[in-house]
């Protein structure tokens, strides 16, 4: 019963698995750009993204198109508003990467302060978490959407030793303060990307059980 | 069983998120034809100046729960009730019980437009007269303003003496809810009434509910799920079990039943993947 509709269904979470992966890219590849300092492969990033902006609003027109034809009920209906959500989230995503690429940009020909050791660290878990948290997503699962943002205590904890390392850079001799801020904003957006990975998990255990709250986090310790 | 029981005795009762007057309180109604059992175990509040839904698959006895509340069941032939209908407290169901003064409290709008073989001023002054109001100027006043909350009155006011059935559908089903207004019920039971009318009549059946409520008491029942949830304030899910018996299996505020009930048979019924 209701094939049609199953089928409009499995479509758009396929979409936004794709719509995923391409994030789950975008970050690898912008964090790489910075790591090698390779401008040309920023502005690839930088240029992807619009790619990633059309396929959000293809998401969402899709949805509109599926609630406007098939009049959703309850499960369905948290399902495709939950859709919406999450391809709003993957596309803020997005912006972080190409934030990431726009840094490597604007460094021109400033030499990286450090060696990138624990930002790329940052990127594998951020990155895994997306992956894991969309997987749980499309698959409904409430239990591993549960148990993953207490993950974040390890994202949030590379940020604050990240910070205090380029802090003592920049006591040591102040002149860094400029290229320690960009490093700065990079770690930042890696750990924005994995705190919008708890609103993902929020939207499965609302699919699955009704239940709108959010999820547990322990947040940045200073 | 058991937990049906357990559920219909836990659940139904309270009603979330209101405080409103209990107008209709029904406890543990059972219907019979003959040896068969058509509803078991109904245990709803209907609370005064809401609109509540009832919804459900086919011969799940939606009618039948409907029909109790005015003993309409009396007319069918074998048609035996147990258990309690308090009506602002009044037992509908005890013997003693006037059925005709139950009827004018309790009115009724069917799937069917059927105005009478009449014109339309007859048709809503019929209730009226029956209950022994002649005077024209009296039947005058109640005709325009039943015409007038039904949202008729604009399009027939010039027409009243024309037979009710030159009415296009809509217009009809309009009219049988001003006849029941006549009377000045205290609850109007809707069986389908907008089934067998086109989108836009449909629509302002809907929008004339939303205005009635103000006044009344509606109970409706609908198997369309769109429209118990644009129209209703709570919603009663509705099954049969293996013996074929009708009985509440979830009872809740509309917005939850259409967006998390609890019952997965709701669930599924809702969604479309059943019934």
């Amino acid at each position: 019963m209701r094939k049609t509709f199953e089928t409009e269904i499995q479509q758009l979470k396929d979409e936004l698995l794709l719509l995923g992966s391409m994030v789950e890219q975008q970050v690898f590849g912008s964090v790489e750009a910075l790591k090698k300092r390779d401008l040309d492969a920023s502005r690839r990033i930088q240029q992807m993204d619009e790619q990633i902006n059309a396929k959000r609003y293809a998401i969402e027109e899709q949805v509109m198109i599926v609630i406007a034809t098939q009049q959703p009920m309850a499960h369905d209906l948290r399902l495709l508003a939950s859709i919406l959500e999450v391809s709003g989230e993957l596309e803020r995503m997005g912006d972080y990467a190409k934030g990431i690429a726009t840094v490597n940009i604007r460094m021109g020909d400033q030499p990286l302060l450090k060696p990138l050791i624990d930002v790329p660290r940052m990127a594998q878990k951020s990155v895994d978490m997306l992956h894991r948290a969309l997987t749980a997503f499309v698959n409904e699962d409430a239990q591993a959407a549960r148990s993953i943002p207490a993950e974040d205590d390890e994202v949030d904890g590379l940020y604050t030793q990240i910070y205090h390392e380029l802090m003592m850079f920049v006591i040591q001799d102040p002149k860094t303060i400029e290229r320690a801020n960009w490093l700065l904003w990079v770690a930042h957006n890696l750990e924005r990307l994995a705190d919008r990975v708890t609103n993902i998990c929020e939207r499965t255990v609302f699919i699955a059980t009704g239940e709108l709250k959010e999820l547990e986090t322990t947040g940045i310790k200073d | 069983m058991h937990m049906d029981m357990e559920i219909s005795k836990s659940v139904f009762r309270p009603v979330i998120g209101t405080d409103g007057h209990a107008k209709v309180q029904v406890t543990d109604l059972a219907v019979y034809y003959g040896k068969f059992r058509a509803l078991k175990e109904i245990n709803l509040t209907i609370l005064e100046k809401k609109i509540t839904a009832i919804i459900g698959p086919s011969g799940c006895g939606k009618s039948t729960l409907l029909r109790s509340f005015n003993r309409m069941n009396d007319l069918t032939p074998g048609c035996r009730m147990h258990g309690e209908i308090l009506l602002d407290g009044e037992n509908v169901l005890s013997p003693g019980m006037d059925v005709v003064s139950i009827r004018r409290r309790v009115g009724m709008v069917f799937q069917r437009p059927n105005p009478f073989p009449k014109s339309i001023f007859d048709n809503v002054a019929y209730g009226p007269r029956l209950y022994g109001i002649h005077r024209k100027a009296d039947l005058e006043g109640i005709v325009e303003n039943s015409l007038k909350a039904s949202a008729l009155w604009n399009e027939v006011k010039d027409k009243l003496n024309q037979s009710g059935l030159s009415l296009s559908g809509g217009q009809q089903q309009r009219l049988c809810i001003a006849r029941a207004l006549a009377v000045e019920p205290e609850v109007i039971l809707m069986d389908e009434p907008a089934s067998a009318l086109d989108p836009i009549s449909t629509l302002k059946i809907e929008e004339l509910m939303q205005e009635l409520k103000k006044n009344y008491t509606i109970v409706i029942v609908t198997h369309n799920m769109q429209q118990a949830a644009r129209v209703s304030d709570f919603t009663g899910m509705m099954m049969i079990d293996e013996t074929r018996a009708g009985h509440l299996i979830e009872y809740d505020a509309t917005n939850t039943i259409f967006t998390r009930p609890k019952d997965k048979r709701t669930e599924d019924y809702v969604t479309g993947r059943f019934g």
